[in-house]
């Protein structure tokens, strides 16, 4: 068990940066939020998966809509109502929190139900990285309820999806409710238990994040090389070191799709990466071979600093070094493959895991 | 003719145009009060303006509002008016303001009925009376200025109008800023920016009705004008109300002025001063905007600011030998006593420009015991250091010409990787001052449209309209406004098509 503080909120949001693989948005705002609830209510507890009790009833909750929305009609206690809502459609009672999405502004969301209710967070979410959607969840791949679901905006409206055929059903439902409330809503998932945690989720990434950011952190204030602190921290490797010297972009169904080329620096100095995102990065290849592939972590973080850059931050004559991290095990096997694969972004190619 | 003054930290330089052709250029001392350093560059320009020749405007570029920022002086009470409920009440303005700002400006704020969503749609309908009630509440605190700030107000103004006339009416004296006015989506950012023009109104008024005065008691009678930091200038009128926009007119006005001196139009600035190189990217001759947040004295804001790269390299940067080590430290203005060509006894980049024949300053003999092949080693770094400013600011890997201005540029060859052309215009000394001069005036638009109302096309010919008509609207003449920068994001994770939308218009000022 350990508590998360005002000063780990800094930490948090650099680690979840970096596990966003471009994606999961700019966690600032959501960063505010929290230390807002924390400075209110006091730290939140976060407990470690075997520290779950068999009566535990742990409820999901996340934010859904558009991170440009959000940095303009910012969320507030969304997740908090949401949660109420399956409590009381459901119910059950939750007696702890955990995250959707450890990648980007989600990694925060529970922090603030859990800081308002004085329930613990747990230390896990659904992905180990970014996604774009709500059915691509190691939770619901592994059996967890994908519904009921409570969907809640800022005014007061709340909606339940009691049924569905597939998560990926409810991720067309809720989003289509998301755009009617103003697209800063948040949602709330029925209770899982213990075992489903234990056996459905990606454990110990709050903590990961923390750590990850703590060691960009100290390694900026000790004038130490950044990135060789997040590879002491996360088994991982550097996939290549350059410029970014072309950027192709085009959005459609509102995901931003394209493609970044960086030309090597330095041990690099003769060969490009070429990286296809869809608002993360998920296809990496140089000279034409294929290094890293979803759902594998694609990182492109600032040389100098580490600072994660998201895909929508990319810029020419950018100094970048792009990190590659193995996808967690319960993303690498068939079922997981099936629902967050390349084949499952369109792209017409194996899985081959990352060579660390 | 016209004069262009740049009121730096150090000196108020000036300059007289006739056209394009520059009359006459001083450099005097920046004085505490702005305006009598103004007054005695003003009295040197005008020496030279032939006795038949009349001016017909005076232009100003100032860092004095930055300054009462950063020193938190002077600064008038101010409060934050958001319109939000019941959204947004999590982070109330002024979040994450630094405490010592805060409370020099009394940090009031206000939350009340109003706003809409990205698609139009009101969150609620304006609550009138609970508008009034703030603006009694204001009165009574002493406060001078407000920001008012609507959520989504980039795609509806209509409420914070609504509210800044309801404002004014319940308590005239006020003066009402509107975020939409200001910045671009971003509520926290887009607030912070108002609040900061709320907080200098008062400042503004008593230093431009000061330099109002100086001018015509030199007997001359011009209107005056200041530079914004987008590249266009305000009307003193105008600039009263919004002095947050001449934050960072400096490196505008330089960059500006580099373009007006060069001929170029796209091309790469860089200005090397004594203690560090500025560069930034010319985009159809005005400055490219930043587009990411920009933090204004410890406060995130997100309007129009250049795109500024900077690094700490310039003509007096301090050399160490064993290990070689080229700044950061620099010797600054004191280089032409300290620098070892001056007869001082710090080595300098200066110096290595000397010793390896890029410059003939000083006394090359006073440098004597320093190796040519050590000399050509750190001009072949600072070389690759400035390479680098050039790169990141470029969009693509193409060449463009690249323009040198301040004097540390006589560090540099007159080649660049990845420049076309490199390029030293004469009085780029004068730069700012002359950026300062160049009559141009413009509108912005930053607007978010829900393409499921209107189409693609209609959204740009609207916001097209909308920004020539504010370059009309400041003073250009409608015949010259030309549309110089269009943006179009779509907006992620959100199938529903709304697309942000940037455009501006430029337009030469009228009866000039």
């Amino acid at each position: 068990m350990w508590k998360v503080t005002e000063q780990d909120l800094e930490s948090i949001a650099i680690g979840a940066g970096i596990l966003g693989t471009g994606g999961g948005g700019n966690p600032y705002v959501g960063m505010l939020r929290a230390r807002q609830m924390i400075r209110e209510f006091g730290p939140v507890k976060v407990l470690s998966s075997d520290e779950l009790n068999s009566d535990d009833r742990i409820i999901c909750v996340g934010g859904i809509g558009a991170p440009t929305v959000g940095i303009e009609k910012m969320r507030d206690k969304q997740a908090y109502y949401a949660m109420r809502a399956i409590e009381d459609y459901t119910g059950l009672k939750a007696t702890a929190l955990v995250s959707n999405e450890i990648g980007g502004s989600n990694s925060l969301e529970p922090l603030i139900p859990a800081a308002i209710s004085g329930l613990p967070v747990v230390d896990a979410d659904g992905m180990g990285r970014a996604f774009p959607q709500y059915h691509l969840k190691t939770y619901f791949v592994y059996g967890a309820p994908y519904a009921p679901l409570a969907l809640a905006d800022e005014k007061g409206n709340t909606m339940i999806i009691p049924e569905a055929i597939s998560a990926h059903w409810v991720e067309r439902m809720a989003r289509a409710v998301t755009i009617q409330m103003g697209c800063v809503a948040c949602y709330a998932t029925t209770p899982m238990n213990a075992e489903q945690i234990r056996n459905t989720a990606v454990l110990d990434t709050l903590t990961l994040a923390k750590d990850l950011g703590d060691a960009v952190k100290r390694a900026r204030e000790q004038h130490e090389d950044p990135i060789a602190g997040i590879l002491d921290t996360h088994p991982g490797k550097v996939l290549f070191q350059g410029k970014i010297v072309d950027l192709e972009r085009r959005t459609t169904q509102g995901f931003a799709r394209g493609k970044v080329t960086i030309e090597g620096i330095g041990g690099y100095a003769d060969d490009h990466m070429e990286i296809e995102f869809q608002n993360e990065n998920l296809i990496a290849s140089i000279s034409g071979d294929l290094v890293c592939i979803v759902p594998d972590l694609i990182c492109i973080v600032d040389t100098e600093r580490a600072e994660p850059i998201t895909t929508e931050l990319l810029r020419y004559g950018f100094r970048v070094t792009v990190l590659g991290f193995p996808a967690p095990d319960l993303w690498t096997t068939p079922e997981g493959l099936a629902v967050a694969g390349p084949r499952a972004f369109g792209y017409e190619v194996d899985y081959t895991p990352i060579v660390i | 003719m016209r004069i262009g003054i740049d009121v730096g930290g150090t000196n108020t330089d000036a300059v007289l145009l006739d056209g394009d052709v520059l009359v006459a250029q001083t450099k005097q001392p920046t004085t505490a009060d702005v305006t009598s350093g103004i007054l005695s560059a003003l009295k040197a320009v005008l020496e030279r303006k032939p006795e038949t020749a009349s001016v017909e405007a005076v232009m100003l570029g100032t860092t004095h509002f930055t300054n009462a920022l950063l020193e938190h002086k002077q600064l008038s009470q101010a409060a934050t008016l958001r319109l939000c409920l019941p959204a947004t009440t999590l982070l109330p303005p002024l979040i994450d303001w630094p405490d010592e700002l805060r409370t020099a400006i009394g940090g009031y704020t206000y939350l009340v009925h109003g706003g809409h969503e990205f698609d139009g749609r009101e969150i609620s309908p304006l609550d009138e009376e609970e508008i009034r009630k703030a603006a009694k509440d204001m009165r009574n605190n002493g406060v001078r200025g407000v920001a008012v700030s609507g959520v989504f107000s980039p795609v509806d103004t209509s409420h914070e109008e609504r509210a800044g006339a309801i404002i004014r009416e319940e308590s005239p004296g006020l003066n009402v800023t509107l975020s939409s006015e200001i910045g671009r989506v971003g509520i926290l950012e887009r607030e912070n920016a108002a609040t900061l023009n709320a907080c200098l109104v008062d400042v503004a008024e008593r230093t431009i009705n000061a330099i109002r005065n100086a001018i015509s008691s030199l007997g001359l009678d011009a209107p005056l004008f200041l530079s914004q930091n987008d590249g266009t200038l305000m009307d003193a009128e105008f600039a009263a109300s919004y002095p947050v926009f001449t934050i960072a007119s400096g490196p505008t006005n330089s960059m500006r002025g580099a373009a007006f001196l060069s001929g170029v139009l796209d091309g790469i600035v860089v200005d090397i001063g004594g203690t560090s190189t500025d560069g930034g990217a010319l985009v159809s001759g005005f400055p490219r905007e930043a587009s990411v947040a920009v933090n204004v004295g410890g406060v995130r804001t997100n309007f129009r600011m250049p795109d500024v790269f900077s690094i700490a390299l310039g003509g007096g940067s301090i050399v160490q030998i064993d290990p070689l080590q080229i700044g950061p430290g620099s010797v600054g203005y004191r280089l032409v006593e300290e620098g070892l060509v001056f007869g001082g006894n710090v080595l300098t980049t200066t110096d290595m420009a000397v010793v390896a024949g890029l410059a003939d300053i000083g006394n090359s003999g006073l440098a004597g015991g320093i190796g040519k092949s050590l000399a050509e080693a750190v001009i072949s770094e600072i070389q690759t250091r400035i390479e680098n400013v050039v790169d990141q600011l470029k969009l693509n890997a193409a060449p463009v010409p690249v323009i040198l201005v301040g004097g540390g540029n006589i560090l540099v060859k007159d080649s660049l990787a990845g420049a076309s052309d490199v390029l030293r215009p004469e009085y780029a000394g004068v730069a700012n001052a002359i950026g300062a001069a160049i009559a141009q005036v413009g509108g912005q638009v930053e607007k978010v449209y829900s393409l499921s109302d209107v189409s693609r096309e209609e959204a740009l010919a609207s916001a097209r309209q909308e920004a020539t008509d504010k370059a009309v609207g400041a003073g250009a003449d409608p015949a010259t406004v030309e549309i110089v920068e269009v943006e179009e994001v779509p907006l992620a994770y959100l199938p529903s098509n709304a697309v942000r939308v940037r455009i501006k218009a430029v337009g030469n000022l009228a009866n000039l």
